[in-house]
């Protein structure tokens, strides 16, 4: 599974030079030697927009999920170590953002503010993006809160900020890196569907949604410019998925115990 | 004379990861005759409690049972049994305890149906029938009002009801063996006098066997009629209970005894056995607790000690059963002498 | 035994109290009130061990965090060294953290999984500025090795090393501050027989050398009377008997400590235990009896109902011996006909 993992960065690094506009005379070929995905109505190669469309997907998600992982940290590790009122009455917002289906308020947002510039788009995603991490957080951090050695860095004089930093947060790393390799799938999905519905990335830039936009009319003459986007975002979401699972597994050996150590008795 | 409800023979149970071999369990022997209390004691490391799951077979991936064991219970060869076989013994003719009645007990059921459940799995009473003997069992175990206990869950139990709801649980089909895994190590120590007692009680009432394992040395001589000590992943003493506490022959057990502080004796310093265990995967060559041996010699690390028979019932695993004068000269064990350093 | 280097106490606890409220739903109510700590009192010298035993839900662990403000007492006074310590705040409460430290029962959740043990060490002696950079570090290998540990471990993890060895990680990191009292909460409860004897010793070897005083709460009741030099016994929350060692073990006045002693196994095949077995289970500490909340499982020959009627005060009973119990103790002769007639 993490070979998909591998595929990906090639697909971002040796972006291909060729412009997106390439020859003008191959109008919606079919997927061939020359251009193994096809060309689009405008005669682009659509395997070169993939590539730079990949640029595009991954580049938001990734942006946006490290937004929504910053703030959903700072959040629920507040809220969790504060404990009492202050928890209380920032965990009862995070419960009403939760309410709200952030694919209904991101297509308000964005079908208000028409033309959104990409840092926008990035922004807002991540913005609407770290109400359930905060609570994931939150919920770690309350019960590492009543470990001993919280309780020892107390005692031998840790400040409250001191002991979040430099003891809390790096025991909820694990659990952050997990659920930002999620969200960097669950993101790409998200952007893809808004950028096909075309609230999202706006041309000239493509993202894997908008390519898939463009073939939609023609999904049943010019099957490959939808087709290989779409196939794209999903390999991409599993792989994400996939990555997500590897690093969790990677993480817990460390702390829980495997079957070898069973026998101590 | 009764002959031997259990009967383990060169018991090995290895455990296979990633290229390493951890022999938690490697050739243990030992009886236990009908209605006696057998004691493994061991701490952390010795194998103990692999011993116990594995007579009941439970180990699982990446243990197993190695080749060459043999565990017989009322004369049959348990290893050899199927699965189905396995689970008409487990519950009905051997039970177990654990160490930790909250992890043992389902929280989402009442302790009523998790004891009339062992019951309807292993019989064919009716739930109304299985519900009664439930109870009766709980009145047994000392519980006051049982038919309204029944009814309780779990987590509305202190630790001390708990156990004694393991113990009706296991002893509700009357069982020959009852293995009873550290059953008081968790408890407070006016609990475990209580289920002590009650255990003793049970134990005459019902004229079954105990296999208890433990690391406390004085349950041990409370309970125990004989008592294996275990080190290494093997048997390195077996005697009857007054034997071994009058005179231990193994320099661990004499170790384990000068460490415990004593109630009625003040000691100004505790004796303690320097070093630690060495890791089942490595088992030292010859002795596997010369470093850690005040007597030790070079024989020591150059053969692997037999069980000797020292007397009559009692045997011990080290090569002063054949040259005693050696225990004239005790010195400084290695591992004292690498420093306390670990 | 008795190590008192001066007159007045290093340590003075009076009436403390601690409650936990919990509240049922999302309403303002208190369900119950649970009173883990009732109005304890007690003093130690500098240089003594004061041992604190009971079972679980005795308050014994609560007591001990309270003292050391990692829980908040609800009332009552504590004096060390003549400092009122529940009223400091901020910098002078940091700075008194260092007089007082803790070492942890459980050798699993006491160190941070994620920080290496040398820095773990490291922590209070960076925080109150003892020493910095190469100084620290250096500080820190000597902790090791005082503790019995190797220094060139200080840059492993905690899961790299065995439950003994973690518990002499937790005392170089209570050391390092160089404190004046360390309180030991059941320090050695989760260790093997073997372990547990090296830590003791080294408790010991630690308080001659540096002086300490201990406050060691454990349930064990023969470490106890090993390793200190005054016992106190708790009962939901209480003080119930205070005495020296030497006292209270042999000749115990409280009927709790009685069977609590008596409970105890002994590794002596074939004695003949005129054993007390305590029936039933302690009350729940949101609802205690009223009057002697010990009453319903008292086996004292001669109790009644005026033990009902008040809470026993902790009086003197014998020089230097405290009980909180309104009767006589009971003679030897009964408890020897007690025993007789629970055997039959």
């Amino acid at each position: 599974m993490i070979v998909v993992v591998a595929l990906l960065a090639p697909l971002i690094s040796p972006y291909d030079p060729i412009a997106q506009p390439d020859i003008i005379g191959l109008k919606n070929a079919a997927p061939s030697f020359v251009h193994p995905f096809g060309t689009d109505s405008f005669s682009r190669d659509v395997l070169s927009r993939c590539i730079y469309g990949a640029r595009v997907s991954l580049s938001v998600a990734g942006l946006a999920t490290v937004i929504a992982v910053t703030l959903g940290t700072l959040y629920g590790a507040i809220a969790g170590y504060a404990g009492g009122v202050i928890d209380a009455v920032m965990m009862r917002f995070v419960d009403a953002a939760l309410a709200i289906p952030r694919v209904l308020l991101l297509i308000a947002i964005l079908a208000l503010w028409n033309g959104l510039p990409l840092w926008l788009l990035i922004v807002v995603l991540g913005v609407t993006g770290w109400f359930g991490l905060s609570r994931m957080v939150r919920a770690q951090v309350l019960s590492l809160r009543e470990l001993d050695f919280v309780a020892a860095a107390r005692a031998v004089g840790a400040s409250s900020p001191r002991i979040l930093i430099r003891h809390i947060l790096p025991n909820v790393v694990p659990t952050i890196i997990v659920a930002a390799t999620l969200g960097i799938g669950h993101v790409i999905i998200l952007e893809a569907g808004l950028s096909y519905l075309g609230l999202g990335v706006q041309p000239p830039s493509a993202s894997w949604g908008s390519i898939i936009q463009d073939g939609a009319d023609q999904v049943g003459s010019a099957w490959w410019i939808s087709l290989f986007p779409g196939l794209l975002i999903v390999t991409t979401a599993i792989a994400c998925n996939a990555l997500g699972d590897a690093l969790h597994a990677a993480f817990d050996p460390r702390h829980t115990t495997g079957a070898m150590a069973e026998l101590d008795s | 004379m009764s002959e031997s409800l259990l009967r383990v023979n060169d018991l090995r149970t290895y455990f296979h990861d990633a290229g390493a071999i951890a022999r938690a369990v490697d050739g243990v022997s030992f009886d236990v005759a009908r209605g006696e209390t057998v004691a493994v004691v061991g701490e952390s490391g010795s194998g103990k409690s692999v011993t116990a799951l594995s007579i009941l077979r439970l180990i699982r991936n990446p243990g197993r049972i190695e080749a060459g064991s043999s565990i017989l219970f009322e004369g049959r060869e348990m290893l050899g049994l199927s699965e189905k076989e396995m689970r008409d013994i487990r519950g009905n003719r051997i039970a177990m305890i654990f160490q930790e009645p909250m992890s043992a007990l389902n929280p989402v059921l009442t302790v009523g149906e998790q004891i009339a459940e062992v019951v309807r799995v292993h019989t064919d009473a009716s739930r109304h029938e299985a519900w009664e003997r439930a109870v009766e069992m709980l009145a047994l175990t000392g519980m006051s009002d049982p038919r309204e206990r029944a009814t309780a869950y779990p987590h509305e139990m202190s630790g001390g009801m708990r156990q004694r709801v393991m113990i009706a649980m296991a002893l509700v089909l009357r069982p020959a063996l009852l293995i009873a895994d550290e059953p008081t190590t968790a408890l407070d120590v006016t609990i475990q006098a209580q289920i002590l007692e009650l255990l003793q009680k049970l134990q005459e009432q019902l004229g079954m066997a105990v296999l208890l394992i433990t690391h406390d040395l004085g349950v041990v001589a409370e309970v125990a009629d004989r008592v294996v000590v275990m080190y290494g992943g093997e048997v390195v003493e077996r005697a009857t209970v007054t034997e071994l506490f009058d005179s231990p022959q193994h320099p661990y057990t004499e170790g384990l005894m000068n460490a415990m502080p004593r109630l009625d004796q003040k000691t100004a310093r505790l004796t303690t056995i320097p070093g630690i265990v060495p890791p089942s995967t490595s088992w030292p060559g010859g002795c596997r607790f010369r470093d850690r041996c005040a007597y030790a010699w070079e024989r020591c690390e150059m053969e692997h000690p037999p069980l000797y028979a020292v007397r009559e019932n009692h045997e011990s695993r080290c090569h002063l059963a054949v040259e005693p004068d050696r225990r004239q000269s005790p010195h400084e064990p290695l591992a004292a002498r690498a420093g306390a350093h670990q | 035994m008795n190590n008192m280097k001066s007159d007045a106490p290093l340590l003075e606890v009076s009436h403390l109290s601690k409650s936990f409220s919990s509240h049922r739903g999302l309403s303002r109510k208190k369900a119950a009130d649970i009173r883990a700590v009732n109005d304890v009192s007690f003093s130690i010298a500098r240089g003594e061990t004061l041992g604190v035993v009971g079972e679980s839900g005795c308050g014994k662990t609560t007591m001990g965090r309270s003292i050391l403000r990692l829980l908040e007492p609800t009332a009552g006074k504590v004096e060390f060294g003549g400092v009122d310590v529940l009223g400091l705040r901020g910098a002078a409460l940091r700075s008194m953290r260092r007089r007082m430290q803790i070492v942890f029962q459980d050798p699993f959740s006491s160190l941070n999984p994620r920080m290496t043990v040398g820095a773990a060490v490291r922590e209070g002696i960076l925080i109150h500025q003892l020493a910095h950079g190469r100084d620290a570090d250096q500080r820190v290998k000597v902790l090791f090795e005082e503790s019995g540990l190797d220094p060139a471990y200080v840059s492993r993890y905690p899961h790299e090393f065995s439950g003994g060895q973690r518990q002499r990680i937790g005392v170089a990191r209570a050391l390092s501050v160089e404190p004046e009292m360390i309180v030991c909460d059941e320090p050695v409860s989760a260790l093997d027989v073997s372990v547990q004897a090296q830590v003791i010793n080294l408790l010991q070897d630690l308080q001659r050398d540096r002086g300490l005083t201990y406050l060691f709460i454990a349930h064990d009741l023969s470490v106890v009377q090993h390793i200190a030099d005054r016992v106190a016994v708790m009962y939901l929350g209480r003080i119930v008997e205070i005495a020296s060692s030497k006292d209270l073990y042999s000749d115990p006045i409280m009927p709790y400590t009685q069977a609590l002693l008596s409970a105890v196994p002994r590794p002596e095949p074939g004695r003949q235990t005129a054993r007390i077995v305590l029936q039933g289970e302690p009350p729940s500490p949101a609802n205690p009896p009223p009057g002697c909340v010990f009453y319903p499982r008292c086996h004292h020959p001669r109790k009644d109902e005026a033990c009902t009627q008040i809470i026993p005060p902790l009086e003197e009973k014998t020089p230097g011996h405290f009980a909180a119990c309104i009767k006589e103790p009971p003679r030897t002769v009964e408890l020897l006909m007690l025993a007789a007639q629970a055997a039959r």
